[in-house]
């Protein structure tokens, strides 16, 4: 604590600031406590408090991990605008708190699995800038091996399921995993996140019954950012309480644009589902970009709304205040953290601009299991002959 | 490619065909003096809709995001023209859109049902198979949902990667009961689905989504319905038959041009609607010329190809003089960057043209297991 409080005050001490930093954000875990920015509000069950406990390396981390995903996101909207990802890109600045909350809440072994909008959720899985760059741009060293693309990054070793293209597919595939976590004594949970646009799919419902029979460690989160493409919830859903819409399952509302209030509803439910079974959180947050990147995102919503909404409850800045007001760092460290995570990101995109494409083979592998595949040949004059491995 | 595509144009000659040239665009059989219009695709089946509600007091057009126009803008003005008691938006739930819309039709009237992507049908697909296509056959005529057509643009856009470009068709021809019909130009578009709206049974009508801004032709004005199960021959040819619908047409078409430059005269069908399917056209055109290549963006086992490669052996088995291409997309998953390996390009199926001239080449691009 000493040591923070000498750097904010004193300018004259040089030294490196990123060595600085991560010396702040490895060693220091005194205890803060932190009130959420909102009451949870409660869908048949207790809901948890508003104190959260932290520390001054979380916070920091939670900082610089948000802005990462920031500036990835941003970086990712500039290469889409320059042509070198194609394809469909939905982006997820705005919501970064939903995935550092998550993580901060959860091991490794708990799974998550959502839907398109997953860059964000990857890196905090553990994935590295690098190879999110590299899938977005179809490239060899990506996370899926350039064949996935933006809608399906998957982290098997972090137990990331992925990155799904279809509404609200990937929520029985959640409970599914959860229903293996459970029979293999797994201590550990899944996390099915969906928006809610996808809340209106009949397959979501099919599945919750299903978890509820068999009180599955299931949580299924929805990811609320009130349009589901460009159609506001209320014009979608009779009941836009998507925590209540699990009925006999119960839910808890919290206000995703706060990172701790994310973190104590993703412990609190951890807790739960291990015990009862599946629970239903909502998340209610706000993306700043358009559903993908062909989406401007101002043609269903006012741009007052969204300049409201990033003035007053952006993720980033509420975490920057919270370091402000407990002097872990200046205004001036911060800045230089955010430089810093933007030349780690040019960095990782130049280094992903090198990387050449899959090789044309790789357009038979793995359809079927390694060793049983197809034969192709003959296409545009010359034979192309994948005789698979 | 999309370079290549060009602008449709009634004006368009090819010099050195047996009869003057390429019949991309339609030709209507109306006699009616015709103010026509320069339109692209979205905008001639958006004509189709005004008129159809126009038409009929009790049809209805729904989906989701209809209301502002569609993502690709094919219903623009409805919501405003026609009320939003009649054109509405639907939430995200593709199989309760569906049996929603058989609901509809099944009390008489006439549901329009969009389906954003051909992608995204496979929910609704017990649906259309189990509910649509049944209801007549299994209610013994008591009951019917012929108002049903259900539109979903389908197939390649260059970029669209494995849930935006597929080519859905081959299931739904494997379903009696409901009709499946697929136009290639605006001019099709719009007397096609008039048709399949008043067509008295479901009708899934796949709209090529690359076309949707890069087809532009003269499409008339009026009221006009272009007969459905009625296959066109767009080019004719005395030395090998292709048979396509939708997009690929284009791309069989700049094939054509090819084989024409080695002296190889193709008959070109557009087989318009799959489900059922003109057998007639093709058999008397596979009669005349004696080799038969059929080309489809969807995989090519188990594809429509398939059938209409069965059916003409059955029919033409003595007048064949090769085995019967078919030039597809590869057994695998749409994928992202290899596309232009994937889709079946005018270099394959130029290949196979000109082994009418070479008859060493005459096996199949497809995955043998």
């Amino acid at each position: 604590m000493a040591l923070s409080r000498l750097s904010s005050r004193s300018n004259t001490i040089s030294r490196p600031l990123s060595a600085a930093f991560n010396r702040f954000i490895s060693t220091d875990t005194t205890p803060i406590t932190i009130e959420t920015s909102l009451p949870f509000t409660a869908h048949l069950c207790d809901p948890p408090s508003r104190s959260v406990e932290s520390s001054t390396q979380e916070l920091l981390t939670f900082f610089r991990t948000m802005a990462l995903m920031r500036r990835m996101e941003i970086a990712a909207d500039s290469l889409y605008k320059a042509k070198l990802i194609r394809g469909f890109c939905h982006l997820y600045d705005g919501q970064e708190a939903v995935a550092i909350g998550m993580e901060a809440a959860i091991t490794k072994k708990d799974a998550i699995i959502t839907a398109y909008r997953d860059h964000c959720i990857f890196l905090g899985r553990g994935g590295e800038l690098y190879e999110v760059f590299a899938e977005l741009m179809g490239r060899r060293d990506g996370c899926s091996r350039g064949k996935g693309g933006s809608m399906h990054f998957y982290k098997k070793d972090s137990s990331f399921y992925g990155g799904h293209g279809i509404v609200g597919a990937q929520v029985p595939l959640g409970c599914g995993i959860a229903f293996a976590q459970k029979y293999g004594k797994e201590e550990a949970v899944t996390f099915a996140m969906y928006g809610d646009g996808a809340a209106n799919q009949g397959q979501l419902f099919e599945a919750l019954n299903i978890s509820a029979l068999w009180d599955l460690p299931a949580i299924l989160v929805c990811e609320n950012n009130h349009y589901g493409m460009g159609t506001a919830e209320w014009r979608a859903a009779k009941s836009p309480s998507y925590y209540k819409r699990g009925d006999y399952v119960p839910g808890l509302k919290v206000d995703g644009m706060d990172a701790f209030a994310v973190k104590q509803a993703c412990k609190f439910a951890k807790e739960h589902a291990l015990k009862n079974g599946p629970i239903i959180l909502e998340m209610d947050t706000y993306r700043y970009h358009g559903h993908s990147m062909s989406d401007p995102g101002s043609t269903y919503r006012t741009r007052d709304e969204i300049s409201g909404v990033r003035q007053e409850r952006d993720p980033i800045e509420r975490i920057k205040k919270l370091v402000l007001s407990h002097d872990l760092a200046t205004e001036k460290e911060l800045k230089d953290m955010e430089k810093e995570i933007r030349k780690e990101v040019d960095d990782a995109i130049a280094k992903a601009k090198d990387c050449p494409m899959p090789e044309p083979s790789e357009l038979f592998t793995n359809v079927y299991v390694k060793g049983f595949g197809t034969e192709s040949f003959g296409p545009d004059r010359k034979e192309v002959k994948a005789a698979l491995p | 490619m999309a370079s290549l595509l060009g602008r449709f144009c009634r004006k368009m000659v090819v010099p050195g065909s047996a009869h003057g040239g390429a019949r991309l665009v339609s030709t209507t059989t109306s006699c009616e003096s015709e103010t026509v219009k320069s339109l692209n695709l979205y905008s001639a089946i958006n004509q189709a809709l005004h008129i159809a509600l126009e038409t009929d007091p009790r049809s209805y057009v729904f989906g989701e995001d209809v209301g502002f126009g569609g993502v690709f803008r094919c219903t623009t003005g409805l919501a405003e023209r026609f009320g939003k008691n009649r054109v509405f938006n639907t939430p995200l739930c593709e199989q309760g859109i569906v049996g929603f819309g058989i609901g509809l039709a099944a009390m008489g009237n006439r549901a329009v049902v969009e389906i954003q992507f051909a992608d995204y049908i496979y929910p609704a697909f017990d649906q259309i198979v189990n509910e649509a296509a049944k209801f007549r056959y299994r209610s013994g005529n008591q009951f019917n949902c012929g108002g049903l057509t259900i539109r979903a643009p389908y197939g390649a856009v260059g970029h669209g990667g494995h849930y935006h470009s597929q080519s859905p068709e081959a299931f739904f021809c494997h379903v009696p009961g409901i009709k499946v019909v697929i136009p290639r130009s605006p001019r099709e578009a719009k007397g096609l689905l008039l048709s399949s709206i008043r067509d008295p049974n479901p009708v899934v009508f796949f709209e090529p989504k690359w076309l949707y801004r890069q087809a532009v032709e003269e499409v008339p004005e009026h009221d006009y319905m272009i007969p459905l199960s009625e296959a066109e021959v767009i080019r004719e040819g005395n030395d090998i038959t292709l048979v396509g619908w939708g997009a690929q047409l284009t791309v069989m078409e700049q094939a054509c041009l090819d084989a024409e430059k080695e002296g190889i005269s193709c008959e070109l069908i557009d087989l318009k609607t799959l489900l059922p399917w003109d057998k007639e056209t093709v058999e008397a055109s596979v009669k005349k010329t004696g080799r038969l290549l059929i080309s489809h963006e969807a995989p090519v086992t188990g594809g429509f190809g398939a059938e209409i490669s069965a059916t003409i052996l059955e029919r033409c088995f003595l007048k064949l003089e090769a085995p019967v291409s078919r030039v597809c997309g590869l057994d695998t998953p749409f994928p992202l960057v290899f596309e232009p390996f994937y889709m079946p390009t005018k270099n394959k199926a130029s290949f196979f043209c000109s082994s009418v001239s070479s008859p060493s080449k005459t096996h199949t691009f497809s995955c043998r297991h």
